[in-house]
């Protein structure tokens, strides 16, 4: 869908991204930045595909920081400013926000923030809206895709109303749910941007601010009063209210259908939930005695509404209050329509039976009988799939208990099965190599087992580089692996600093990785991962080399420097880059580099004595078990032809033979 | 516009990560909103869609958007890619009175890869889903593929044969302008071509009794 058309009246078929980034053009924005995160991805990756049409700045950042800075300069410039991001990236850019919040923005600046209830994709299922709590900042939270564009237009308007930031909290089932949204108007002039001289921003002093941002708070609460986003739909009198926000309201409408409860529920429905619109929230409250709230993740509007209660109580009588903290419905996960139906139900005293009971026990047998499980694995031909491999040859054959410490990217499946559970910490982006910061220190207390750790590309201009210079700083033990794969690729393989391109799809200077790491100290090394042996031995290595005074690469300066202190910089950090493109992106420009074949006389099966080593310890989807022969065969459907597999058969029953011509299709 | 059997009309895309589900999902939206109709979808993406479980929710109305997520039982038809998928499906989401239309080509998760869970015979899984359906039609839309010389086509030979069972208000004219204006035109031919075989190939399924 062409997201440019002026052609108002016209329904598209967008996705809830799409759809915000709609409406941030329907506004004006003029300026647009991002860190791709699921679920957040696709709004920057839009806007960026009408950038240059429609005259725009997109671009993706290095960070979620700089990317809330990028939009903030275009605000303070009295241009229309949009930056989007996922919850864990809030956190990132949260130092810049809780002090933006006290200088306030002139052009409308929206941060859209797509949370992800449960962690589908994510290391963690943070509620980013007690953000707007610890920032006094507007809060809006659309339902569905509807909304999500005619919230993020009215954001720019009300952002400027206030001068301040406001924030739009979005989840997965919104954000990634497409449905039918009816264009509006796309603005035709804009202002010259031009930063005012006699008004500073300026966070310090930081009383005053905090004050005027409290009037502004204020006011923000009072404009919320007549929001259209707020609405009651329900009886006048209902035995039970639904207070929801988010994708909680069409959960809601959902389950009242479902149990043909729509004489006895009503359901509040806030969009703007922080400020609470109060006399509005009061008002409804008298409504009814029994409230459920709805909504995902934390019990943000269950306990902001409770404390307006507890404020108006004497006035209000007494209230039964069901939710989390009764645990009416889960504390933690994503909302669904059963979870709703079942806590009506429950509060309802009502029957519902949505098919037969029998049909549901016919169907879990046959699904417990008959149906595996279906793990998460790197695809067919992933470079990750021969790193993680050379990694654990080579910790196994050291034989001191190596370990490897990780973070965010596909690579992070390194934790299972298809990475042979050899990354063992998770937390944040560049956390692996910070952990390995503090672990590379610890040989004084006797730490004996050598320090690994794993970083993507993006994620280590994103996070890591800090780490690295802190690590030859302060003269930290470990190896780093960087896994080049030239995109990020876990998003949608948005390109970064390293590839060469932008957001919008023009050229740009490459910063290379393994120029930077020399800068910042370390040894580097390069290998190609599906040269399996080299990556083995040049690992051990590595790992094995002793810390010393290698390698003083900077100037004659630091050189000198160091013979004053007694010639030692002592420094043991090494970086390998294991240097192979995504194969999802290769798959796009170039064919298969092999064409992979089981010669099925030489594969022994059970009898070789390899304990199926191609199938059961390596597990490439590509290359399965055939039960009937009890002999590996490749799947044509999934082989990528990396060739990879052909180095690791000890029988050398697997062939690969090169494709002619596989090299780069136009 | 073709009457809904009923209102919303429930239908679920379910395969692996990789076997196209999304863009079978959204091909089906663009067909169905070019129609008329109201649309919500509710997708699977981020990790899951590394050689995992993926699904797609539709709902299909003509008066109003709904959850983006199908509930319990609730599923009228449902667009298997992969046996067992197809199966896992119906549990949450089954009933005496879905339609299933099925992709019989197996893809090995990685625990049957390596041994430790076993994949059943495929003429098992689909005498299953018979048992747990109204109606099953099949094909092996990724031979087809393969045969094109390509296995991304097999979501676009399933769309075809959906469009000949006659369940879903879609058809080919509506499939091809949909398709001019997602695709480059040099790919015109090879979908125009994938989605006409999986109507020649698709075959209603009947158990031997």
């Amino acid at each position: 869908m062409n997201i440019s058309q002026n052609t108002p009246g016209k329904v598209a078929l967008l996705m809830g991204n799409e759809a915000i980034a709609r409406g941030a053009l329907e506004a004006g924005v003029k300026v647009c930045a991002a860190y791709p995160g699921n679920p957040s991805s696709e709004i920057i990756g839009t806007l960026a595909g009408v950038a240059e049409e429609l005259g725009l700045h997109v671009e993706w950042s290095i960070n979620e920081k700089v990317a809330l800075e990028v939009a903030a300069a275009a605000s303070l410039s009295g241009l229309r400013g949009l930056c989007a991001m996922k919850q864990n990236g809030l956190n990132v850019a949260s130092d810049f926000l809780l002090n933006l919040n006290l200088t306030g923005c002139r052009g409308g600046l929206v941060v859209v923030v797509a949370d992800d209830p449960g962690g589908i994709s994510s290391s963690n299922e943070e509620d980013s809206r007690l953000f707007a709590k610890l920032g006094d900042l507007p809060l809006l939270e659309p339902a569905n895709f509807r909304e999500a564009k005619e919230m993020t237009r009215e954001a720019f308007n009300l952002s400027e109303r206030l001068n301040l930031p406001v924030l739009i909290r979005s989840v997965t089932r919104v954000s990634h749910a497409r449905g039918n949204v009816t264009f509006d108007e796309l603005p035709q002039s804009s202002p010259k941007p031009g930063f005012d001289l006699s008004r500073p921003s300026l966070a310090f002093p930081p009383m005053p601010n905090h004050k005027a941002l409290h009037e502004k708070f204020e006011r923000a609460k009072k404009i919320f009063e007549e929001s259209p986003f707020n609405f009651y739909r329900g009886p006048e009198k209902p035995d039970l209210m639904v207070i929801t926000s988010g994708s909680g309201y069409m959960y809601s409408l959902e389950a009242v259908s479902n149990l043909k409860v729509e004489e006895r529920v009503g359901i509040l429905k806030l969009g703007t939930t922080w400020p609470l619109p109060e006399e509005f929230v009061l008002r409804h409250l008298r409504r009814s005695e029994n409230f459920l709230f709805i909504e995902e993740v934390d019990p943000f509007l269950e306990n902001n509404v409770k404390e307006l209660f507890a404020q108006n109580c004497s006035d209000l009588g007494v209230k039964r209050f069901s939710g989390k903290a009764s645990h009416t419905v889960p504390d933690v996960g994503e909302l669904n329509p059963e979870i709703v139906t079942s806590a009506l139900q429950t509060l309802l005293r009502v029957d519902y039976m949505p098919r037969p009971e029998e049909y549901r026990r016919r169907a879990d047998e046959a699904i417990a009988e008959q149906v595996p499980p279906r793990a998460h694995s790197f695809c067919a031909g992933c470079p990750h799939r021969a790193t993680y491999w050379a990694v654990k040859t080579a910790l196994a054959l050291d034989a001191r208990d190596g370990f490897v410490l990780g973070d965010i990217g596909c690579y992070s499946l390194g934790m299972g099965p298809s990475g042979f559970f050899q990354m063992k910490t998770l937390h944040a982006m560049g956390s692996g190599t910070g952990l390995a910061c503090g672990f590379g220190q610890l040989e004084r207390f006797g730490l004996e087992q050598p320090v690994v750790a794993v970083c993507g590309d993006s994620t280590f201009y994103h996070a890591a580089m800090p780490a690295l210079a802190n690590a030859y700083y302060n003269g930290a033990n470990f190896l780093l692996l960087l896994l080049d794969n030239s995109a990020t690729a876990m998003t949608g393989f948005q390109p970064h600093p390293g590839t060469g391109s932008t957001a919008t799809g023009g050229m740009a200077p490459i910063i290379d990785l393994k120029a930077i790491c020399e800068v910042l100290g370390a040894r580097v090394e390069v290998v190609d991962p599906f040269d399996i042996e080299e990556a083995v031995e040049t690992i051990l290595r590595l790992i094995r080399m002793e810390r010393g005074v290698h390698p003083v690469r900077n100037s004659s300066e630091t050189l000198n420097h160091a013979e004053e202190q007694g010639g030692i910089i002592s420094n043991g950090v090494k970086v390998l880059i294991l240097r192979r493109e995504c194969a999802l992106v290769s798959g796009k420009h170039q064919r298969k580099l092999f064409r992979i074949e089981v010669d099925q006389g030489r594969c022994l099966g059970e009898a070789c004595g390899c304990n199926r080593l191609c199938t059961r310890i390596f597990k490439c989807p590509g290359l399965v078990w055939d039960q009937s022969t009890g002999k590996a065969r490749i799947d044509e459907a999934i082989c990528n032809g990396c060739g990879v597999c052909a180095g690791i058969c000890p029988a050398t029953a697997i062939r690969k033979e090169a494709v002619s011509g596989g090299d780069v299709v136009s | 516009m073709m009457l809904l059997p009923k209102d919303p009309f429930n239908v679920i895309i379910g395969g692996v990560g990789g076997q196209g589900n999304v863009l079978a999902s959204r091909i089906l939206g663009e067909m169905l909103v070019a129609k008329g109709y109201v649309i919500t979808i509710g997708e699977t993406y981020g990790a899951s869609q590394r050689g995992g479980s993926v699904m797609s929710h539709l709902r299909i109305s003509e008066r109003e958007p709904f959850s983006p997520l199908i509930p319990e039982g609730r599923a009228d038809l449902l667009i298997a890619l992969e046996p067992v998928e197809g199966l896992r499906i119906l549990g949450p989401y089954g009933n005496p009175k879905i339609m299933t239309l099925l992709n019989t080509r197996p893809i090995h998760p990685i625990d049957v890869i390596s041994g430790n869970a076993t994949y059943p015979e495929a003429s098992r899984v689909i005498a299953k889903i018979q048992e747990l359906s109204r109606r099953v039609w099949t094909l092996n839309a990724t031979e087809i593929a393969l045969e094109m010389g390509d296995p991304i086509f097999a979501n676009i030979v399933m769309l075809g044969a959906l469009s000949a069972i006659n369940v879903a208000p879609i058809d080919r004219q509506v499939f091809e302008s949909v398709i001019r204006d997602l695709f480059p035109s040099r790919t015109m031919d090879e979908n125009r071509r994938a989605f006409e075989r999986g109507g020649e190939v698709v075959e209603e399924f009947h158990p031997v009794r």
